[in-house]
């Protein structure tokens, strides 16, 4: 198959294990993110991606062609390090021909090549300047330019905007994500922060302490965490314990779990969102529960309510907020509520 | 009196006690060998400030008194401008008339009463006073911040930067045109080195010798040349190859810094000298007799490579540890093989490494003395031909500070060219995080280069090392090789008579001064290092960066000039120190002192300034943060200045060169002047001894502090293969 394929991947630093056992596709022109704590061993999977570090075990392909012996001038691989690591006695133009020199390109042939590199990250102007001189965007840039100007066959990215302003990030991702589509890249994409995964991804592989957790597409992730690092890594989760009876139907108190599950009767583990609940008058019918607090941030309202299967945090988006106290029904929504496995 | 006039009081009244129960001038045989009371009314010599006053017709003198007093008076009263003024006019007024007093000593005709004396240890306790009062006026008067203590750092480092490196060096160096007459011309001192002894180019088309200043230039290039490259090789060994040569490159780095730089000369005799191993073998083998072909360029340079190499090693290391990995392993996702990276990559960013080095090589080599003078043979260079005009037949002060003149120049150009560099681009250093990176292993040609080039020397240092210690143990080196004890005890000999012990050898004197005197200078130093350090650092005032310069020139300027300028300028009154231990001890001092204020600042950095403050806010005094919270953190610093400021002067030898006399020798000038004797064995014993006594003393000092660590520390635990 084209794009890159990771098998069973495994690295030991002396007594520590970075990663094991770690397998997933990338299909040519997707994107997938490697998502994950600090430590988790994404990082070491990149790098051995990259060949800066040799596997102890395991094949890596690409474009079907097994990589795994081959030192990293040979693997057409492109890396981009979180900190952009620009060449600094060499120009913005001078950067971006290195890998054309080293690999004796024709001057007109590299210089022709770095030209249109520069005007695809919309650079054009800066040829001449040095690193030291641009901006934290403007550098980016750079690298991402250098690190294309072959056309290679996989494209990785260390933690893109973790050196950014958080209000670029946004922008900054969205611009990745385009000329990612644009050029139709096989990018993996790593990250520690899981809104900038859910956003740009067409696939998302959750690492923790060395192995793959899960690997899905973003909706599976969030609305579909097997296990509950999944379901809180992802995003805000309440996990509660609820009861699946013997007709396979789940009960999280008076509330029924919808969708389907292959939950075994039994007790089991179920994930909650603060955004599935659903406020409504006391009167109406669910789980009862009274207000413990609540906490104005602008977009919505944060509650956390006191029910019979523990306290509960919700986020509601109405404008009338309810006091301290309050007696409130919850029920469930149709997004953001699932059954763990294990 | 209020508390914040305390210090003002406490000084005034410092100043008062010395005046009255201090000697004013010097007393020849030492402060202790008076007979208090007496000796300070009745000898017109050693009468204190007071009895000069009253029974000695200093009239002039009554003034200090005045001036002290009106300190006193004043700290009765509030801070105010008044209360300023009169501390600034009473304080620098008093300073200067004792100056003035000091003029009138310096011109009394050579037959007058007392013309021998210069001032002692009552002068300087009240100029110091004196001083300290006008520094607290200033600060009185709004200057560094109202802070008194800043204010008295300040204006103590000042003058005694300009009279003891201003100064003589300026007069020193002024001797130069001093033409016969005593008048002061520029023609003079351009007569005296426009000759071809120091010009001349005839040793490109004939035989005969170039001049001495074509000759150590010529010299300093090869030599920063060399050093540089095998410097260069060295680091990339330790931190680039996993060969044991990395380990036992690092074991030797501590080596040349406790050995005196003339055992490399005096131990490439042994192996090239006359009687050395290479000519026997030569006579042996090829009936070659022996001559003295290694006296000369090649030589001197091999000499210097041997002493300097591991200068340039050192400054290499910080470079090359210091780079980014991340930049090489970049380059190889870029296509570029190991060697193409290295062309590419490393080099260049290792180039402003290089070129400090280059230049602090070029530095070394031009103000190496101990070398020259035992392996130059005839070729003559500009430290030893200075010393030549002075020592021996000729005593021309002029021409000497002539020629020093060429060789100050030099030198201050070479510097001032180092520093520039230094300051502008520092390339892709490490910003402290930690890093994933490992760094890019040797490629082939280089590892060649490296097996070549840098093993067979380190392995040539270790013998040299060896001989240089073996030669001190046996009878003659070149023709018995016995092993005895002979020199050894001749040296250090200790025996026991009338239940006493006495020490016999004879290289107890000079040994017993040399510490005594390294040691002194190395607590003045380290104290002094870090007031300055912290004066500079913490502190912006008008004058920093003329205070920071002048401390320079003294490190910048040869060991030679200095040693010269202090000669010329310091054998007569007021301030008449030489032949002194005095002298010695401020030269090894202001020697060493910019480095010790260099690892001041580069440890004050390092500590957020807030510190300072956050003590300030909670009611210390400047003093005592200085002692209760940046003493504290700045242990390593402190302990690594002491340790520098000592060793250097136990093993130098270039500036004292002047200095010493029978009763200050001191062991390395007596090291070499055994050794120009012929006297090799003593010679060799002395210096292995030092060597020794110098390592333990490092490991003492550092065992004593605790882990001083010169170099901090962000290695990467492993390296990239090169070769796959």
């Amino acid at each position: 198959m084209n794009g890159l394929a990771i098998r069973g991947l495994g690295k030991r630093y002396g007594g520590v294990l970075a990663a094991s056992d770690v397998s997933f596709d990338v299909p040519e022109g997707s994107l997938t993110t490697l998502l994950g704590p600090s430590g988790c061993g994404k990082t070491t999977v990149l790098r051995l991606v990259a060949g800066l570090e040799t596997p102890g075990n395991g094949s890596i392909h690409v474009g079907g062609r097994d990589i795994t012996a081959l030192a990293p001038e040979h693997r057409n691989v492109g890396l981009v390090f979180q900190s952009y690591a620009l060449f600094p006695h060499l120009t913005v133009e001078q950067n971006i021909l290195f890998s054309m020199q080293a690999a004796s390109c024709s001057e007109a042939e590299a210089r022709s090549r770095a030209q249109a590199a520069l005007e695809m990250v919309g650079l054009a102007g800066l040829a001449h300047r040095r690193a030291p001189e641009l901006s934290g965007g403007q550098q980016q840039r750079v690298a991402l330019a250098r690190a294309l100007a072959l056309a290679p066959a996989v494209l990785l990215l260390d933690e893109p905007l973790s050196n950014v302003d958080a209000r670029l990030r946004r922008s900054l991702r969205e611009e990745i994500r385009a000329l990612q589509r644009r050029l139709r890249l096989t990018v993996v994409y790593v990250t520690h922060d899981q809104h900038e995964a859910l956003a740009v991804s067409d696939q998302i592989v959750l690492m923790h302490e060395g192995r793959v957790v899960q690997c899905g597409s973003p909706e599976e992730l969030y609305e579909r965490p097997r296990t509950e690092f999944v379901a809180a890594f992802m995003g805000e989760a309440g996990v509660f314990d609820a009861v699946c009876t013997a007709d396979r139907r789940v009960w999280l108190g008076p509330l029924e779990v919808a969708g389907n599950h292959a939950a075994q009767p039994g007790p089991v583990r179920v994930a909650v969102r603060p955004e599935a609940w659903r406020l409504g008058p006391a009167t109406a019918s669910g789980l009862a529960g009274s207000v413990l607090r609540h906490t104005y941030v602008g977009r919505a309202i944060e509650y956390i309510l006191a029910t019979p299967i523990g306290p509960v945090l919700a986020f509601s988006p109405h404008t009338a907020a309810l006091d301290t106290g309050a007696p409130v029904s919850l029920s469930l929504g149709q997004h953001g509520v699932c059954v763990l496995r294990s | 009196m209020k508390a914040v006039n305390r210090a003002i009081a406490g000084w005034a009244l410092a100043g008062i006690a010395a005046f009255l129960f201090l000697p004013w001038f010097t007393v020849a045989d030492g402060l202790f060998s008076l007979a208090v009371p007496g000796a300070l009314i009745a000898d017109y010599e050693t009468a204190s400030g007071a009895w000069q006053v009253l029974l000695y017709r200093k009239p002039e003198l009554l003034a200090v008194l005045a001036a002290l007093l009106a300190g006193l008076l004043v700290a009765r009263r509030d801070p105010s401008r008044a209360q300023a003024w009169l501390l600034i006019a009473a304080g620098f007024g008093g300073a200067f008339t004792v100056f003035l007093s000091g003029l009138g000593l310096a011109t009394l005709p050579p037959t007058a009463a007392g013309a021998h004396l210069s001032f002692g240890w009552g002068a300087t306790v009240v100029v110091a006073a004196l001083l300290v009062q006008g520094s607290f006026g200033l600060a009185r008067a709004g200057a560094f911040r109202g802070d008194l203590f800043t204010s008295a750092v300040a204006v103590i480092s000042a003058c005694v930067l300009l009279v003891f490196v201003a100064y003589p060096l300026a007069r020193g160096l002024g001797a130069a045109f001093v033409d016969d007459a005593g008048g002061w011309r520029v023609s003079a001192g351009l007569a005296r080195v426009a000759n071809e002894r120091v010009w001349s180019l005839a040793c490109l088309s004939s035989g005969s010798p170039c001049g001495v200043a074509w000759n150590t230039l010529f010299l300093a290039l090869l030599s920063a040349a060399g050093t540089t490259l095998m410097g260069t090789l060295l680091a990339l060994a330790e931190f680039r190859s996993n060969w044991r040569l990395g380990k036992a490159v690092r074991l030797l780095t501590p080596l040349p810094f406790v050995t005196p730089p003339f055992v490399a000369g005096l131990a490439l005799i042994l192996v090239f000298g006359r009687s050395g191993f290479v000519n026997q073998l030569l006579e042996l083998l090829f009936g070659i007799s022996p001559s003295r072909w290694f006296y000369g360029l090649f030589g001197l340079w091999l000499a210097q490579m041997f002493a300097f190499a591991p200068v340039a090693y050192l400054i290499m290391r910080g470079v090359v540890q210091g780079m980014n990995p991340a930049l090489e392993e970049v380059a190889r996702t870029l296509r570029a093989s190991p060697q193409y990276t290295y062309r590419r990559i490393t080099l260049p960013l290792l180039a402003p490494g290089l070129a400090n080095a280059f230049l602090v090589g070029f530095l070394e080599s031009v103000s190496d003395f101990g070398n020259p003078i035992i392996v130059s043979g005839q070729y003559g260079v500009l430290s030893t031909e200075i010393f030549f005009a002075i020592v021996g037949a000729q005593f021309d002060q002029g021409r000497a500070a002539a020629l020093a003149w060429i060789l100050a120049l030099l030198a201050l150009a070479v510097f001032t060219l180092q520093r520039v560099l230094l300051g502008s681009r520092s390339y892709a250093v490490l910003d402290g995080t930690a890093h994933a990176s490992a760094p890019l292993g040797l490629p082939s040609p280089w590892k060649h280069a490296v097996l070549v080039l840098a093993a067979p020397w380190l392995v040539f240092t270790v013998c040299l090392y060896a001989f240089a210690i073996s030669a001190g143990f046996v009878e003659v080196w070149g023709r018995d090789y016995t092993p005895t004890l002979r020199h050894f005890s001749r040296a250090f000999e200790v025996t026991f008579s009338d239940g006493r012990w006495d020490l016999t050898g004879l290289a107890w004197h000079s040994l017993q001064i040399t510490l005594k005197l390294a040691a002194i200078a190395a607590v003045l130093t380290a104290t002094a290092g870090l007031l300055m350090a912290w004066l500079l650092e913490r502190n912006r005032f008008v004058g920093r960066a003329a205070i920071e310069l002048v401390a320079l020139a003294a490190f910048a300027v040869p060991g030679t000039v200095l040693g010269l300028s202090y000669t010329l300028v310091f054998n007569t009154p007021p301030i008449e120190l030489t032949g002194t231990g005095v002298i010695i001890v401020l030269c090894f001092m202001f020697r060493n002192l910019p480095v010790s204020v260099g690892m001041g600042s580069a440890a004050l950095r390092q500590i957020d300034a807030s510190l300072d403050e956050a003590s300030r806010v909670l009611g210390a005094s400047t003093a005592g943060t200085i002692r209760h919270v940046v003493v504290p953190l700045l242990r390593p610093a402190i302990a690594s200045s002491f340790i520098y400021s000592f060793v250097r002067s136990m093993t130098t030898v270039s500036a004292v060169v002047f200095l010493v006399t029978a009763e200050t020798e001191l062991a390395t000038t007596f090291i070499i002047g055994r050794a120009g004797q012929g006297e090799y064995g003593i010679a060799f014993a002395y210096s292995a001894a030092l060597i020794v006594l110098m390592s333990v003393s490092v490991a003492a000092i550092q065992w004593l502090v605790g882990e001083t660590r010169l170099v901090r520390a962000t290695r990467p635990t492993h390296f990239a293969q090169a070769a796959q």
